[in-house]
């Protein structure tokens, strides 16, 4: 298997007044092409961090961070918007779409920022996504006129649209109501069979059980890191919910 | 990333946000609306009183015989003095490059009689250039023509002090024959009222006759006792009373060592009260420009500068999807670019239509120039770029994640 993150000894640490903090101390592990990680922690642990710099938002103070082969932390804010632009698909917790755009507008967007994709090309490329996460009926649809559900999966086709080395979720379900987030689970690991490199950052314990790697992060650390040998199967749990009436 | 795309994203940014990019146009269509029509009633009002200074004859000359001399010695009076003929009036006449008017002056005092009414008042002859020069006009009948001077015919324009005197039954005088001294003159035109002047002189007491009838049928002389003519602007009296000058050195054949024989007098007084009136109301006009510009600039430097900080989630979005700084420098630079013309161009219109609706409905004086709607769109259009410019900088030099959790 492809190694498509490799993170050697990061350390990324803040000047915060006359302090230093230290967020991340030395974190190392490599992520290979088609694995489902979680990355868990509590609050200060140092995992949105971790998220930023594997998301090419941020550079590490120290350290060599690889994705899919290319060395990040020497690289200028423009290639790494580059790198952001081709290899990274990001899904956030509040969904972030363009208000008052539509679902294809929306997916389309990374796309804008890639000149060597053609007008007809990202349109289509953009429905096929949507189409993947199943809204082909709402593409003129606006974000204000969708569920918290929909807008979050017209992230996820955002996420995919640039066919990504990685897709990035940070809480990807914190915002949506249990059924909805297996809706959305259930969806992360059809991409996840589909062969899709997925790190999935949550503090919920639950999530980590979908997966098939589990991180845990404390103190900046690497405090856990297992394989997760009996994955369960997100739709089963799905089907076991209760069906909420006003759906 | 290419310009097509970029273009295509401002485009949507600005349709997909009807609302707010309406606000910021109309504070650009405000701004703008109001610095023109601010400046086209400024501007009109100004014309309108250098207008009426100039009908006070602000560039009228006056040239008498006789040296203007110091203090001290006899001299005679200028009148009695015989050295200003009508071959100068002639010859200024037809080489003068700085005037609009010439006309030569002869006055004579005396007594004028309709039916039982008399009169006691002085008759001035004049060519018609006089009513430029004196700023008159008729109000009923017309004046002497061409013709009448070269008879010498008996004809005279009265003012309304005469009319009142001679005809205070309201009768029309016009077409009546009056008596001036033993002569009898028909009137052939009354002039407007133009009532006292600032020395407290009666402008309607006044006769005019053709200046060939007063120097042959009443004073009998061939010498002026004045002539009066009229620079062709405020500005260019000074040149006229050198090039008359000239004219009247050559004519008289003075030496170069000779003074002259003759005096030429502009209106100082309301000619100096003209340049301090213009150039006090040149400054208030500045000091309206100024403020008006700078309130619509401040007004259009908010509704920008807010409308790009509330999208710095958007800014953010856009970044942690791979675009670069310099991408989203370009989208709102064009978004600020095509509001900012934009509202312009509306603003110019609006302007104009305002201040044309002001001349309308309240009957001001308005004058729009090219350079105050030059002025107010580009101050106006350059702020609105550049306050839409600054803050989308400072956005796109943020880091994506400070952005994107920007609340």
């Amino acid at each position: 298997m492809k190694p498509i993150i490799d993170l050697d000894n990061i350390r990324r640490e803040f000047v915060v007044g006359d302090e230093v903090v230290k967020a991340l101390r030395g974190v190392s592990f490599t992520i290979h092409e088609g694995e489902f990680v979680t990355i868990m922690g509590t609050s200060g642990s140092g995992k949105s961090t971790l998220l930023n710099i594997l998301g090419c938002l941020d550079s590490p103070t120290s350290g060599e961070y690889r994705l899919d082969g290319t060395p990040v932390r020497t690289m200028s804010k423009n290639q790494r918007a580059i790198l952001r632009n081709r290899k990274i698909g990001f899904v956030f917790q509040n969904y972030n779409l363009l208000a008052k755009t539509t679902a294809v507008e929306n997916v389309e967007l990374p796309l804008m920022y890639n000149g060597d994709v053609s007008a007809g090309e990202r349109r289509e490329r953009a429905v096929t996504a949507l189409r993947r996460v199943g809204l082909g009926d709402r593409l003129n649809h606006k974000s204000n006129q969708m569920s918290g559900g929909q807008m979050q999966r017209v992230a996820i086709a955002r996420a995919l649209v640039n066919d990504p080395a990685v897709i990035l979720a940070d809480e990807a379900t914190g915002n949506l109501d249990t059924r909805t987030s297996f809706e959305i689970l259930v969806l992360f690991q059809e991409l996840h069979h589909e062969g899709r490199t997925i790190i999935f950052v949550t503090h919920n314990p639950e999530i980590a059980q979908y997966s098939s790697r589990n991180i845990v992060l404390r103190d900046g650390k690497v405090r856990d890191d297992s394989l997760n040998a009996h994955m369960l199967d997100a739709a089963k749990k799905l089907a076991e919910l209760p069906v909420n009436d006003d759906d | 990333m290419n310009a097509t795309n970029l273009f295509k994203i401002a485009l949507k940014a600005i349709a997909n946000n009807k609302m707010r990019s309406f606000l910021t146009m109309l504070g650009i269509i405000i701004g703008v609306a109001s610095v023109i029509t601010m400046l086209a009633i400024g501007q009109g009002s100004k014309e309108q009183i250098k207008q009426n200074i100039a009908e006070m004859g602000s560039n009228m000359i006056m040239i008498r015989p006789g040296e203007d001399r110091g203090p001290g010695g006899a001299r005679m009076s200028a009148d009695d003095m015989q050295s200003l003929t009508l071959t100068d009036y002639e010859n200024i006449v037809n080489q003068n490059k700085y005037l609009a008017a010439v006309s030569p002056v002869v006055s004579s005092g005396g007594q004028l009689i309709y039916g039982n009414n008399n009169y006691q008042t002085s008759v001035t002859g004049v060519s018609d250039g006089y009513l430029t020069i004196r700023q008159l006009k008729i109000e009923s009948g017309e004046m002497f023509s061409e013709a009448d001077i070269k008879s010498s015919a008996k004809v005279c324009v009265v003012g309304k002090t005469i009319v009142d005197n001679l005809f205070p039954s309201g009768a029309d005088p016009v077409g009546q024959i009056i008596r001036f001294n033993k002569i009898p003159m028909k009137i052939v035109g009354v002039l407007k009222s133009k009532g006292y002047n600032s020395m407290g002189m009666d402008q309607d007491d006044i006769v005019l006759m053709p200046y060939t009838t007063v120097m042959k049928r009443i004073l009998a002389q061939t010498y002026l006792q004045s002539i009066y003519a009229s620079a062709l602007t405020e500005g260019m009296t000074d040149l006229a009373i050198a090039d008359v000058t000239t004219i009247l050195r050559a004519d008289h054949r003075l030496r170069d060592t000779d003074d002259d024989d003759f005096s030429i007098r502009s209106q100082e007084e309301i000619s100096s009260m003209m340049t301090s009136t213009m150039s006090m109301l040149t400054l208030l006009l500045a000091c309206v420009a100024g403020i008006s510009l700078v309130v619509g600039g401040i007004g259009i430097m908010n509704i920008m500068y807010v409308s790009v900080t509330e999208r710095t989630r958007e800014i953010g979005l856009r970044m942690s999807v791979g675009a670069r700084g310099i991408d989203i420098l370009s989208q709102f630079l064009i978004e600020a670019i095509m509001i900012s013309v934009t509202g312009g161009l509306i603003g110019m219109l609006f302007g104009v239509g305002a201040s044309l609706l002001v001349k309308t409905l309240a009957g001001w004086p308005i004058s729009i120039q090219a350079w105050t709607v030059a002025l107010s769109f580009l101050v106006c259009t350059i702020t609105g770029v550049f306050f839409g410019w600054y803050p989308a900088k400072k956005a796109a030099n943020l880091d994506p994640i400070e952005a994107i959790r920007y609340e």
